[in-house]
């Protein structure tokens, strides 16, 4: 049929054209990281002159040690508090407060970065000043990144436990398993992809953070977006070409890895079933 | 529970109960703590007075004296002050376009993956979620190399013509000169919230019953008919989701507008921004922030509420 | 209602235990004995209470009030984990993450025996339901009937005191159910545990069951043998409940020791029970299909004059053939339809009944049953 046809091609094309706009900034990044020119805009020659400009860069290379930091830390607060939020709205239907809990919950994912950065920030002030600490830093930059992973850490793992068959722990009861002992043996095998997705979505969000960032950091404490950032407000900026394609290069291969292991594993997976039921 | 009380019973209440409390209590305290307080001492500061580098408290005591001051100038200004006015609008006015945008581009884009061979969705996703997973912030900056003069999209843009378009319709103050306009600010926002689109329709299409379609057109309806009499309907709740995961956080952007927009694009989340970074004036930003809350409280309802039937259908 | 048993207190005894959602009564006031050994089914539609039972008697829910003592013991308060039952799943909730001989090994693991004994009983188990040589597998690895043995020898490892089924045999397609229903009777009772199933199809209670309990709303409607059951209801719904069963209403002319007479609609019937009744009560007659025959010369009594009780005339509307049985739909003068159930003794028969046939349709004084309720 024509009109079926022309839906496909009409869609590949859609679909191609999208793609493209998609990642047209990130190849054009990564192609002018190479580029002999103070403007990473027109392309003059080949070099490798600011990748080596980037070992060497002391600013540059300490906002990126303290985002790792603060990304692992995030990743990790994130995944533990919001597995404990999706299973209080996933397990428990009904408690005091459960409709500001849940909007608490799903709030950060969409409140502007600056209300969310500014209230946090003149609370710790406020704190400050009555008890002493905590001093603006890795700590405070910290919490903000909380706030924001919680969300996303929540829909993750919430979207997976409520997929989950109820009757295996209460199976699991019935054979004798106390509650803990259901969650451990039971539950967290069966979400534990899930908690990975997390870790990996709250790390990544930590990394990139800006807004949150600049409200809650302290002197001394430049996170690495924040560095970049103010590099980029003055203009074009090759050493920020090299880190970007640096960033880029590191992620993708950690996608396509994680992408190509676990769809190996399903294939495994296949192939036993398939054998299995032979014989 | 039962009436009798018994060792058994005791003994379960207890191991539920505790558990139970825990699990919810602990997230529940954090984000009480750090997420809601929060906005009660913003509206608090909103009304103190600024004093050298920080504010001033609401209640004094001197001499014997207890003194409650409320200054409420930063709500009037805000109030009166046509700049505040027309950055407000601004802001919901370019959110709203970012929106549309995401809406027209992302919905053929999530519906024509959904309807891909299934062995390809996985692939599609993961090409989908690959910018997003790389760094926001360097996106946004490579389209500044992008639209500059001499970059590959000016070029293309100004080549073909386009850009006389673009300044005929005001998006662009000068021909040639796309940096710092409206539109590479709807541009780069509308780029960097693709995905947030994207997302929820395919999930929500992707889910959709393909045997719906097959009934309307057994019935006598056209493909066309279909896709707006079934398709969209039953997709409302994603492009709900989408629209709302765009225009809300749209309207407080600051590093987009910063980046590549320009002195007539001036959006909201760039002016609590300088007041409190560049005039250090803790009241002003508060008041701009309370502005913006009450601005997206009916946004952020509708949102909420889809959060909640999409996992109380589950 | 209660099911009087011998002088030493009952095995597993439900005591007038209430379950209250919100004001509404899932269940409703139900006391049970249930003595050592026996399979017993809680049979009803969806809705009726059973399932929540069963759930009170696992302790994944807690009766709001009433009892429940095993063996002299109160188990009213104790949560699942410390319950000497175990419980099969209608979906098997067989752990996907562990394999076979894992997922068998669970309970006893959680018991802290040691090493050696779980092994030896789960090499039993496996060995009962045959699936020695799936040990290794996963569940996704198994078919649907493996994967319900998996879950059987589960609930059976820790040597359960009572055995919860629910709904067993539902997952599965009808011939393959019809072995397993066999498979399972013959596992449960050689290990000789007492069990209490819960289903909404009869046949399964019927086949499988040494008693059984009917519950409709929250309420037992008749406990008993399924043979009592079937040929003995109590009530008009039980009656209809159970098989096919013909309903015909009319008022009681005699009633005496031995027998009664009713007279209804279409003919008057005589049968072979009396009941306490009074004089012109309205009752009605149970009859079941299979219990009727059908010919074409008006049937004669002892004395061999046409038989005033018991038989109908009317004319054949509809007819379904089932391979080994037809049911026939015969529309009698009142128009009501009688439904009548012939077994196809012979391959063909010459006078072979067709559409629009006049019938006479006939049955004995024990054939039928008067209900009140």
């Amino acid at each position: 049929m024509k009109a079926a046809s022309f839906n496909r091609w009409f869609g590949r094309g859609w679909l191609a054209a999208g793609f493209v706009f998609l990642y047209l900034p990130i190849v054009a990044l990564i192609i002018f990281s190479f580029n002999d020119s103070p403007i990473p805009n027109v392309w003059r020659g080949f070099t490798l002159k600011w990748y080596e400009a980037l070992i060497r860069d002391q600013e540059m290379l300490s906002g990126l040690w303290l985002s790792l930091q603060i990304a692992l830390l995030t990743a990790c607060g994130s995944v533990v508090l919001g597995t404990l939020a999706a299973f209080a709205l996933v397990k428990y239907k009904r408690f005091k407060g459960r409709t500001l809990f849940s909007g608490m919950v799903s709030a950060p994912l969409v409140m502007p970065e600056v209300v969310v950065g500014l209230s946090l920030l003149l609370m710790l002030v406020s704190v400050q000043r009555a008890l002493g600490f905590p001093e603006r830093g890795l700590f405070t930059i910290w919490l903000g990144h909380l706030l924001l992973g919680m969300a996303y850490a929540t829909v993750v793992v919430q979207a997976r436990l409520q997929d989950l068959n109820p009757q295996l722990e209460e199976a699991a009861m019935d054979l004798g398993a106390k509650p803990h002992q259901v969650f451990w043996l039971v539950t967290l095998p069966m979400i534990g992809q899930s908690l990975i997705s997390a870790w990996l979505l709250t790390f990544t969000l930590s990394l990139d953070d800006v807004v949150l960032s600049a409200f809650l950091s302290g002197p001394g404490s430049t996170t690495m977006p924040l560095v970049i950032f103010s590099r980029a407000r003055l203009g074009l900026n090759p050493s920020v070409n090299a880190i970007a394609t640096v960033i880029v290069i590191v992620v993708a291969v950690g996608v396509v890895l994680a992408s190509y292991l676990i769809a190996r594993a399903e294939r495994r997976r296949q192939q036993e079933m398939a054998s299995a039921t032979r014989a | 529970m039962s009436n009798a009380p018994m060792t058994g019973l005791h003994r379960l209440v207890v191991d539920a109960f505790s558990g139970r409390v825990l699990v919810i209590a602990a997230p529940f305290l954090f984000l009480l703590v750090f997420f809601l307080g929060p906005f009660f001492i913003v509206g608090k500061i909103s009304v103190s007075e600024m004093e050298a580098v920080t504010f001033k408290d609401l209640v004094t005591w001197s001499e014997g004296v207890l003194t409650l001051s409320l200054k409420f100038g930063t709500y009037q200004f805000i109030a009166q002050d046509p700049l505040y006015w027309q950055t407000y609008v601004n802001s919901v006015k370019y959110a709203g376009a970012t929106t549309l945008l995401c809406l027209f581009i992302g919905y053929p884009f999530a519906y024509f993956m959904a309807r891909a061979k299934s062995s390809v969705q996985p692939a599609l996703l993961m090409l989908v979620m690959l910018p997003f997973w790389t760094s926001f912030l360097l996106r946004v900056y490579s389209w500044r190399g992008l639209l500059t003069e001499g970059g590959w999209v000016a070029e293309v843009i100004v080549g073909l013509g386009l850009d006389q378009l673009l300044y005929s319709l005001g998006l662009i103050t000068a021909p040639g000169k796309l940096m710092h306009t409206p539109f590479s600010l709807v541009l780069g926002m509308t780029y960097t919230y693709l995905p947030f689109m994207i997302l929820p329709l395919y999930s929500n299409l992707a889910k959709m019953d393909l045997r719906l379609l097959e009934a309307a057109a057994d019935l006598g309806a056209t493909p066309w008919t279909a896709f707006w009499k079934i398709t969209v309907p039953l997709s409302k709740a994603g492009i709900i989701a989408g629209s709302m995961l765009v225009f809300i956080p749209c309207i407080g952007e600051f590093v987009i507008p910063e980046l590549l927009g320009g002195p007539e694009t001036l959006m909201i989340g760039r002016v609590l921004w300088d007041e409190f970074f560049s005039n250090n004036d803790w009241p002003m930003a508060s008041s701009v922030a309370v502005v913006m809350i009450l601005l997206i409280i009916v946004p952020l309802a509708i949102f909420n509420k889809y959060q909640a039937e999409a996992s109380d259908k589950r | 209602m209660n099911v009087v048993s011998t002088e030493k207190p009952a095995f597993l005894q439900i005591q007038d235990v209430v379950k209250d959602f919100d004001g509404f009564k899932a269940v409703n006031h139900v006391s049970l004995d249930i003595a050592k050994g026996e399979i017993f089914a809680l049979l009803g539609s969806s809705g009726c209470g059973k399932s929540t039972l069963l759930r009170m008697l696992a302790g994944f829910e807690l009766p709001t009030s009433g009892r429940i003592v095993l063996e002299g013991e109160d188990l009213s308060g104790l949560p699942p984990y410390r319950r000497p039952m175990n419980m099969m799943f209608q979906s098997y909730a067989l752990f996907p993450h562990l394999t076979v001989w894992e997922n068998i090994a669970f309970g006893l693991k959680r018991e802290g025996l040691p090493a050696a004994q779980v092994s030896e009983r789960v090499e039993s188990m496996l060995k009962l339901v045959q699936l020695s040589q799936f040990a290794k597998r996963k569940p996704h690895q198994l078919s649907g009937g493996q994967q319900q043995r998996v879950a059987l020898a589960r609930s059976l490892a820790k040597q359960p005191r009572l055995l919860l089924l629910d709904e067993p045999l539902g997952a599965l397609d009808k011939k393959l159910r019809e072995q397993t229903q066999i498979e399972l009777v013959n596992i449960i009772e050689s290990v000789g545990v007492t069990c209490v199933m819960v289903t909404h199809d009869q046949e399964e209670a019927m086949t499988m069951a040494s008693r059984i309990a009917i519950m409709s709303e929250g309420r037992f409607l008749q406990v008993g043998a399924p043979g009592d059951l079937y040929e003995t209801p109590a009530t008009r719904f039980v009656a209809d409940f159970i098989g096919n069963v013909n309903l015909m209403d009319g008022t009681l002319d005699e009633d005496e020791a031995d027998h009664c007479v009713v007279g209804s609609a279409d003919c008057r019937h005589y049968v072979g029970h009396g009941i306490t009744g009074t004089q012109n009560m309205a009752v009605t007659v149970a009859l079941r299909p299979e219990k009727i025959h059908l010919s074409r010369n008006r049937p004669l009594g002892h004395d061999g004059q046409p038989d005033p009780y018991n038989t109908a005339q009317g004319t054949i509307k509809e007819m379904s053939y089932f391979g080994s049985y037809t049911v026939f739909h015969v529309q009698l003068g009142s128009g009501a339809m009688l439904k009548v159930s012939m077994t196809n003794t012979q391959r063909h028969r010459d006078d072979e009944f067709t559409w629009g046939d006049t019938v006479w349709a006939h049955w004995s004084r024990s054939a039928h049953v008067v209900l009140t309720q």
